[in-house]
């Protein structure tokens, strides 16, 4: 690994910044101004500008040589002891592929939502919010760090909440807003957890070390790393006694100005970096150190992965927290293409797969993501399978073949994870703007049962929905096929697993949830566009965000070229986006798994193979087409041009088993329910406990105060009406009466003056005898 | 026997005691004017006598100057009362005290 | 003292003169009766200032008190009172408590002079020289000031007397104006 300076890279985010800044701050106004023109174009463009850039850095990544990796510096983000957090930017063979992936679909995606969103009132809103997704996502996977790594991870999440949000006007769409939001914060608590955990035990490691180098007085700078030689240059243990103090102003500049290229050689204490974190693993004795640590009776590192993974699960819409992705429907068709089906959802693969280098350390954690992965596979396609609301069927596809990429990194095979995920955005992007282009036709309806017949009215979308409904079936030589097939070969192949069976149980879930995916995508398929149409035709379905022309009523139209250009486009990498990763059991050149096998060699000696044989491969390649094309053909059977009269017959069976069992999973397993009751409920329980508390206790220690106040300044109010007017008062009348009784003196008769006189000349002169004598 | 202070001191004691026997009795303004002017009288006396045979020697005669001025005072005090009498009676067409009440609380 | 029983006689007869007027003038029932008891007293008195060898004081007496003072009453109680109306022109009232106050007042000053100077006897000259020459130099010398300030008194007494006795007197200071009818 060696770092490559790029100056170019900060533009790959900055330019969707650029263009969520302008639609953002001067957008509204513009858009007034001058119409859509000037909204579109630089959103457009801007994105467009990113993957020019990319495709530079993925050039010279390409020419810079095995291992390289194109890095840019910005600044110090921030320093606090031992931790060191640059602003920077890495592009390495994996996040080049994710850059891709998310630079080109996400412009797709931009041009498609031209026409999609035309007419909206909140245009340049959407734009904004769109491209600041885009430069949110493409720091999630630039970051040389978790931090930066989480600052993306924060700003898709915020970006989804806005843009499935974004028609907010319906308490729904603001509701599932929230929903994603709120699960979403679930997942990231357990990221930052992860981050936390993992920079204390990478930070714990050294001590252990240095108290095994005999003594040796620690400078308390050089706590700050560990002169411990780097493994590029391979290092006997014997320099492992490298004068610490002297370290300490080289490491300074070896962590700051070591992504130069030339790395002093020397591991941090800790660090969120990336490439530090997978130096310090590759270290036999720090890794030993840091493998040997436990937390609550866990490894430290399987206790950090599955944080890690609670994250994944959070973002990319596994069990248990998967429940947020099927509300975020809500939102625009191209937002649901873009981030909850092509790129933000995947930023949970793409995070296991970037810290393979922890998780591979790491069976019991590899085990759980695996098994969840294949849990959520199958548990999300039977859900799919009873769906009516087409974006509904195609989230619960979503989040079944995330469980696919899940199950992919979850065993070892990063690559293959990262292969479905790129594939997976290709047809799964194609298949929602599919159903975009079938719900803007059909005037915003999005229940199948009243579309059908859409073939002939929207041909384009029919041929492209169906080439990627049999990509993500798994036809051969499509490029579902490739990911897919390799994904259950691998999880059947594999030695790391610690259920028993090795990985059999993962590949019989998987499996089976290919055959509902093959049988649900397809369903979906003949229900939209085979038959005739069951829409409302002649009278009017305007809906409140239908502002889409004079076009609302009659028959669906094929939508705007602008959209059925993307539809082409990204159906026909569906097609073939499968060939960058042929099957190496066909004697075919695997382009993708070498391209990645750079990132991926730290952690290749710890992932296992059962070695169960190329027979095996072989025979499971032919059960997954068979599986692909018995799930097709049912659906056929049963779903083409809705003549089939069983569906209907089955749902009104009297059947108990059938129907509960058709309840349960229409129901979705009442898992919504069930977090309803649990956690919603138990929360607002929690906060009427709260507000109870508050009301009763808290107010009534205030209410008891003001009570109290308002006693005591009674009885001085008493005091003061009773005793001290009392006493002034009682001056007063004493006074008054004592001025009435000595007026009575006052007779007006100088004889009874002067006989008072007199009296008390007398009295005091005998007062004065009596006192004298 | 010889005459001492002790008796002049007697005597004005009585004449006094009289005078504020007419000052507490009598009615009529002009009597009581009478009243104190015995009362006047028995204080010169006294002073008069201290004078002589006091103990301050009988070459003193600050006593006598008082006494002096306590007669001219006594005159400007009739001619006043005198004159408040006559202002009485015109105002009551009387000089009884005890009807003239007007300022009585 | 000369110890003559002269002097003895005449203080006691002297002394007699001013009580019995005194007596009179508390006593009597006419106010005119009254008015000439006083004369008594004050003759009385004067006699008792000579004795005392105060012949200064004991003629201004007989002229300021007998010669004015006297007159002036006696004309007050010839304007004031109704002789005519045949009443008792000189009415009391209270006499008990006035009784009683007198005696009191009267013990009590009797049994001080009794026991304060009753033994002493105090020689006195036996030709005292005049007193009006001292009286004299005294009054313009050590006693000027009260001299001059009785003076100005006597004119504000003067000017006094002729304003009240007027009648003209400022308007709301009196109760009740001439001819206004008695109460």
């Amino acid at each position: 690994m060696h770092l490559v300076p790029f100056p170019l890279l900060a533009l790959i985010p900055l330019f969707p910044l650029l263009g969520a800044a302008y639609c953002g701050l001067v957008g509204c106004g513009l858009f007034k101004k001058y119409g859509e023109g000037a909204i579109h174009w630089p959103a457009i463009l801007l994105p467009w500008g990113s993957f020019v850039v990319t495709l530079i850095a993925v050039i010279t990544l390409a020419g810079a040589g095995h291992g390289a990796v194109l890095h840019q510096r910005l600044w110090d983000w921030f320093r606090i002891g031992s931790l060191s957090v640059d602003a920077a930017f890495q592009i390495d063979r994996l996040s080049a592929v994710m850059c891709l992936v998310v630079t080109f679909v996400g412009s797709l995606i931009h041009v498609y939502s031209r026409g999609y969103m035309k007419g909206d009132a909140s245009y340049w809103r959407f734009f904004s919010n769109l491209n600041l997704f885009m430069f949110s996502m493409l720091v999630l996977v630039l970051g040389d760090n978790l931090l930066v790594m989480f600052v993306g991870w924060e700003g898709v999440g915020l970006c989804s909440y806005l843009l499935i949000g974004f028609w907010y006007r319906e308490r729904k769409n603001a509701a599932a807003g929230m929903k994603a939001f709120v699960v979403n914060r679930v997942g990231d608590y357990g990221f930052t957890l992860g981050v936390f955990l993992l920079f204390w035990g990478l930070a714990a490691a050294p001590a252990s070390l240095l108290r095994g180098q005999g003594g040796e007085p620690v400078a308390a700078a050089a706590v700050h790393e560990v002169a411990v030689g780097h493994g590029e240059v391979a290092t006997s243990p014997g320099e492992h006694g490298a004068p610490i103090g002297e370290a300490a102003g080289e490491h300074g500049a070896a962590v700051s100005h070591g992504t130069e290229g030339s790395e002093a050689g020397r591991t941090p204490v800790s660090s969120v970096t990336f490439r530090d974190i997978e130096r310090i693993m590759e270290d036999p004795a720090r890794r030993d150190a840091v493998l040997n640590q436990k937390v609550l009776g866990f490894g430290l590192i399987t206790l950090v992965c599955l944080l890690f993974f609670v994250g994944a699960t959070g973002k990319s819409a596994q069990l248990p927290l998967y429940v947020w992705l099927p509300d975020a429907m809500a939102g625009p068709t191209p937002v649901s293409a873009l981030i909850h089906a092509a790129t933000m959802v995947t930023a949970g693969v793409y995070m296991v797969a970037r810290l393979h280098f922890l998780f591979a350390y790491s069976p019991v954690a590899m085990t759980v993501v695996a098994t969840v992965g294949a849990l959520t596979a199958l548990f999300a396609a039977t859900i799919g399978l009873f769906q009516y609301d087409i974006k509904k069927v195609l989230a619960y596809s979503t989040v079944s073949q995330l469980g696919f990429m899940f199950v992919a990194v979850g065993v070892g095979a990063y690559w293959v994870g990262i292969f479905h995920l790129v594939t997976h955005a290709f047809f799964k992007a194609c298949l929602f703007l599919g159903s975009g282009s079938v719900i803007l036709g059909c005037h915003h309806e999005q229940d199948m049962r009243k579309m059908g017949g859409l073939r002939k009215l929207m041909p384009i979308t029919a041929v492209t929905y169906f080439v990627s409904a049999c990509a993500i079936a798994g036809f051969p030589f499509f490029s579902g096929f490739f990911s897919k097939d390799e994904i259950l070969w691998k999880a059947f192949d594999s030695g790391n697993m610690l259920l028993p069976g090795g990985g059999i149980i993962l590949w019989v879930l998987a499996a089976t949830a290919a055959l509902c995916t093959s049988f649900y995508m397809f369903r979906s398929y003949y229900m939209t566009f085979s038959g005739t149409y069951r829409g409302a035709q002649g009278h009017g379905t305007h809906d409140a965000h239908d502002a889409h022309g004079g076009h609302g009523h009659g028959l669906p139209k094929e939508s705007p070229r602008s959209m059925t250009w993307v539809l082409a486009i990204l159906g026909g990498l569906a097609v073939v986006g499968g060939y960058i990763g042929l099957p190496i059991l066909w004697g075919l050149p695997n382009a993708f798994e070498t391209w990645l096998e750079p990132i991926f060699e730290g952690s290749h000696h710890l992932i296992h193979s059962a070695e169960r044989g190329h027979g095996a491969e072989w025979g499971l390649m032919l059960f997954s087409v068979v599986i692909a094309f018995s799930g097709f053909f049912l659906a056929r059977w049963l779903y083409k041009d809705a003549k089939s009269p069983i569906p209907g017959r089955l749902l009104a069976s009297r059947n108990g088993l059938v129907q509960g069992f058709h309840r349960v999973v229409f129901n979705k397993y009442y898992v919504d329910e069930a977090y309803q009751a649990s956690f919603v409920n138990g929360t607002v329980g929690l906060s009427g406990l709260l507000s109870w508390f508050d009301r009763t206790v808290i107010d009534g220690i205030v209410n008891l105060a003001g009570t109290a106040g308002r006693f005591c300044s009674g009885i001085q109010g008493w005091i003061d009406a009773n005793i001290v007017d009392g006493a002034v008062n009682l001056v007063a009348s004493l006074s008054m009466r004592a001025g009435r009784s000595l007026r009575k003196v006052q007779t007006g008769r100088i004889q009874n003056y002067v006989l008072g006189l007199t009296a008390g000349a007398v009295v005091l002169v005998v007062i004065g005898f009596l006192l004298k004598w | 026997m010889s005459i001492g202070l002790g008796h002049y001191l007697v005597v004005s004691g009585l004449l006094f005691s009289l005078g504020l026997y007419v000052l507490i009795t009598r009615k009529n303004a002009v009597a009581m004017l009478m009243g104190v002017e015995l009362v006047l009288n028995a204080a010169l006396l006294n002073m008069v006598a201290f004078s002589r045979l006091g103990r301050v020697g009988p070459d003193k005669l600050d006593g006598q100057v008082f006494a002096l001025f306590g007669i001219v005072l006594a005159a400007a005090e009739a001619v006043v009362a005198l004159a408040l009498v006559l202002q009485l009676y015109r105002a009551f067409r009387s000089v009884d005290t005890t009807e003239t009440t007007d300022l009585k609380g | 003292m000369n110890g003559s029983i002269v002097q003895v006689v005449l203080f006691y007869l002297l002394a007699a003169l001013a009580l019995t007027g005194a007596c009179l003038v508390a006593f009597s029932r006419s106010i005119v009766h009254s008015a000439f008891a006083l004369l008594g007293t004050f003759v009385g008195v004067a006699g008792l200032y000579a004795l005392l060898a105060a012949d200064l004081v004991a003629i201004v007496q007989v002229m300021v008190y007998v010669g004015g003072v006297l007159i002036l009453i006696l004309f007050a109680v010839m304007l004031t009172a109704r002789v005519d109306e045949g009443k008792e022109s000189n009415p009391t009232v209270g006499k008990i408590p006035g009784l009683l106050a007198m005696l009191a007042m009267a013990g009590l000053l009797v049994v001080t002079a009794v026991k304060a100077f009753g033994p002493r006897t105090v020689i006195s000259e036996a030709n005292p020289p005049s007193t009006v020459s001292p009286i004299g130099n005294l009054l313009l010398s050590k006693y000027v000031l009260p001299f001059e300030a009785i003076s100005v008194l006597l004119l504000a007494v003067l000017l006094g007397a002729v304003t009240i006795a007027s009648g003209r007197m400022r308007k709301g200071a009196g109760g009740k104006q001439e001819g206004e009818a008695p109460r």
